[in-house]
């Protein structure tokens, strides 16, 4: 089944864990939406169920019900829709994580290329496409370093490329400048936008993070297991340049 | 595709290397103990071998000469050489026991060697129960006080060595001449074999002189003659533990034997009987005993890797989770694993194979490193590896991928 909308489409999603008196619903009817080349951020207090949808969305756990949608293609419905959930995590979805964990025995050009080369790509054209990716993060310079002799903010550009490189139109990223300072915190965030506008991809950020929060043109706060949508400070702060 | 377990070897090279060497070392001991057996086995050839012989005639209902005692009379060696089908029957005996070095001064050293005293009979070489290569030197011509050593004895050319009584000069070194216990041989000739054997000391020799004299019916006044020719009997050794035959050509073995075991009530062996005593009988409870220890360390070698490819795949839970959240399949990831078990096995082989070739001349014993035993040593270490990453496997499997993914 398709669906006219690239980007990402939950309706109703619920998660429950454990049974009986035990049980513990999660989430308790998610939705939420995002455009591809938008970036909004999901905000919320500990334990409100950021990473569960999190992990629902990136196909990693069963949801209970609801309906999931990215690039188009319903994936979730009372049940998965996919066969090969791998496939679809390695072909569909792109991660970001809190640190970039990077595989520390690769070196940056191949932790970036290694994404084409599992989905059967040949190592060269892997290579390739890696490559260009980390032009234009201007982390290029870095090919053949090994993830230990980066900094901070180099090691988390080159798992932006990582997420990218297969051209997924969904990238979920967790926490993704938590380590990292202000003026490089804002430096990812503004890749990520640059590069959602770029490939068409729909990005959810998970933050806690008071430095980019504003920085969102749209955010979903979730508490108690729902989401409250919520324009962000960027979409109330004119765009440079632009009249008043 | 990239092979990940070559690029994470690679990268932690010094881990895998020290591993793999401490490995080694363990492959390297079971290899030799392997190799052990395999000496012992070849001891019990070579010394078929050298005796030059096709069949052995011992005593009768005994396994001797190497299994057990045996005792024949000495001529009995003529009536078996006018049997049918065989050319050639000589006497021989064993005798195991130390041997000192007589030095220049005629003290004798006090390092003395553990040898195998073989008597043969002074008939020239070619002759059976003579070796039959000599590394330097000459073979036994004469009757008395000459001596071929084994070069493991440590003995040259021109040394003298001490056996019982006698006093005997080192004329020939050999190679390989060892008794079925791996002891070195040293030939010498058959009538100072037997004296080496069954003399008596002197004080012996002088009671029994003085019991015969005190028997009436032995020491009768009647008889001048029977006394000293009682005495000359008893003074002599007519004994020999085997006789070594070897056939005519076209001659079958068992068929010469047949009338040998039938008619001088004899016992008589082919080459594969005394095979089987020697490997299957005498050495076969070494070989248990060494078989058990191959099993021990086939165990501790499966453990150790086992738990060091565990320890390993459980400090890359976070890598690992990371690659099948992205994607990675359990196949990619189960191959990681077995490949990294198998490359830290062949590290280990090669460097116990090189320590075994190394330090096996140095032992005291003959330890032989055959190349089919190295093969099977391989594929023993590869599937001891790959069993052993199982459990590593399974964890890593069990790994969640949510695990990349915090909350």
């Amino acid at each position: 089944m398709a669906d006219t909308h690239n980007g990402i489409i939950i309706e109703g999603l619920r998660k429950r864990y454990g049974q009986g008196d035990t049980a513990v619903d999660a989430l308790k009817g998610v939705n939420l939406r995002v455009a591809p080349g938008e970036v909004v951020g999901l905000i919320g207090p500990s334990g409100s169920g950021k990473s569960t949808l999190l992990k629902c969305l990136g196909a990693v756990i069963e949801p209970s019900a609801g309906r999931m949608t990215l690039g188009g293609k319903v994936i979730y419905d009372q049940g998965w829709q996919v066969a090969d959930l791998r496939a679809l995590r390695r072909d569909q979805i792109g991660f970001v994580f809190q640190a970039p964990y990077l595989i520390p025995f690769l070196d940056v050009l191949d932790n970036v290329a290694l994404l084409p080369m599992l989905a059967g790509q040949p190592n060269a054209q892997a290579r390739q496409q890696a490559l260009q990716l980390l032009q234009a993060l201007d982390v290029a310079h870095r090919a053949s370093a090994m993830p230990t002799r980066l900094s901070g903010g180099e090691q988390q550009r080159v798992a932006i490329a990582r997420a990218l490189v297969n051209r997924p139109p969904v990238i979920l990223a967790d926490e993704p400048t938590a380590p990292l300072d202000s003026e490089r915190a804002l430096a990812v965030i503004r890749i990520l936008n640059q590069m959602a506008q770029q490939f068409h991809t729909a990005v959810i950020v998970v933050t806690h993070d008071e430095k980019i929060i504003p920085t969102f043109k749209r955010i979903y706060q979730i508490r108690d297991g729902q989401t409250h949508e919520q324009p962000g400070q960027a979409a109330l702060t004119p765009e440079p340049g632009a009249s008043a | 595709m990239i092979s990940l377990a070559g690029r994470d070897i690679l990268h932690a090279w010094g881990k895998f290397v020290f591993t793999g060497l401490g490995l080694g070392l363990l492959i390297g001991v079971t290899l030799t103990m392997a190799g052990v057996y395999r000496g012992m086995v070849d001891d019990a050839k070579v010394l078929l071998d050298n005796s030059g012989a096709d069949l052995w005639v011992v005593q009768q209902d005994t396994q001797g000469p190497y299994a057990e005692s045996s005792s024949l009379d000495a001529d009995l060696y003529r009536s078996i050489r006018a049997m049918p089908g065989v050319a050639r029957a000589a006497n021989v005996t064993y005798l195991t026991m130390q041997i000192r070095r007589v030095l220049p001064g005629g003290q004798t050293s006090g390092n003395d060697v553990r040898a195998m005293i073989v008597g043969v009979a002074a008939d020239g070489p070619g002759t059976p129960g003579h070796p039959r290569f000599l590394l330097a030197g000459r073979q036994l011509v004469r009757g008395h006080y000459e001596a071929v050593a084994d070069v493991s004895t440590g003995l040259q050319l021109g040394e003298r060595i001490r056996i019982r009584r006698q006093v005997y000069t080192v004329v020939g070194v050999s190679r390989r001449t060892v008794s079925s216990g791996g002891d070195p041989m040293v030939f010498i000739p058959l009538k100072d074999a037997q004296q080496a054997q069954f003399l008596k000391d002197n004080d012996a020799i002088v009671r029994q002189r003085t019991r015969t004299e005190r028997n009436p019916v032995l020491n009768n006044p009647a008889q001048p003659g029977l006394l000293p020719a009682v005495q000359a009997l008893q003074d002599s050794y007519p004994y020999v533990n085997a006789i070594l035959v070897q056939l005519a050509p076209g001659s079958d073995p068992d068929n010469v034997a047949e009338p040998i075991r039938r008619w001088k009530r004899l016992s008589a062996y082919t080459r594969p009987q005394m095979e089987e005593i020697l490997v299957a009988k005498l050495i076969a409870t070494s070989a248990r005993q060494i078989g058990m220890f191959l099993v021990i360390l086939a165990i501790v070698s499966a453990a150790i890797v086992a738990f060091i490819i565990y320890t390993l795949t459980m400090g890359k839970i976070r890598e690992i989770a990371v690659l099948k959240l992205i994607g990675t399949r359990n196949r990619t990831i189960a191959a990681m694993i077995v490949q990294q078990a198998v490359a830290l096995g062949l590290i280990g082989f090669v460097v116990g194979k090189t320590v075994a070739t190394f330090w096996a001349p140095a032992f005291p014993k003959y330890v032989l490193l055959e190349p089919a035993d190295a093969v099977r040593g391989l594929v023993a270490v590869m599937v001891i590896c790959i069993v052993a990453s199982a459990l590593a496997i399974r964890a890593a499997l069990k790994i969640d991928p949510a695990e990349a993914i915090g909350g």
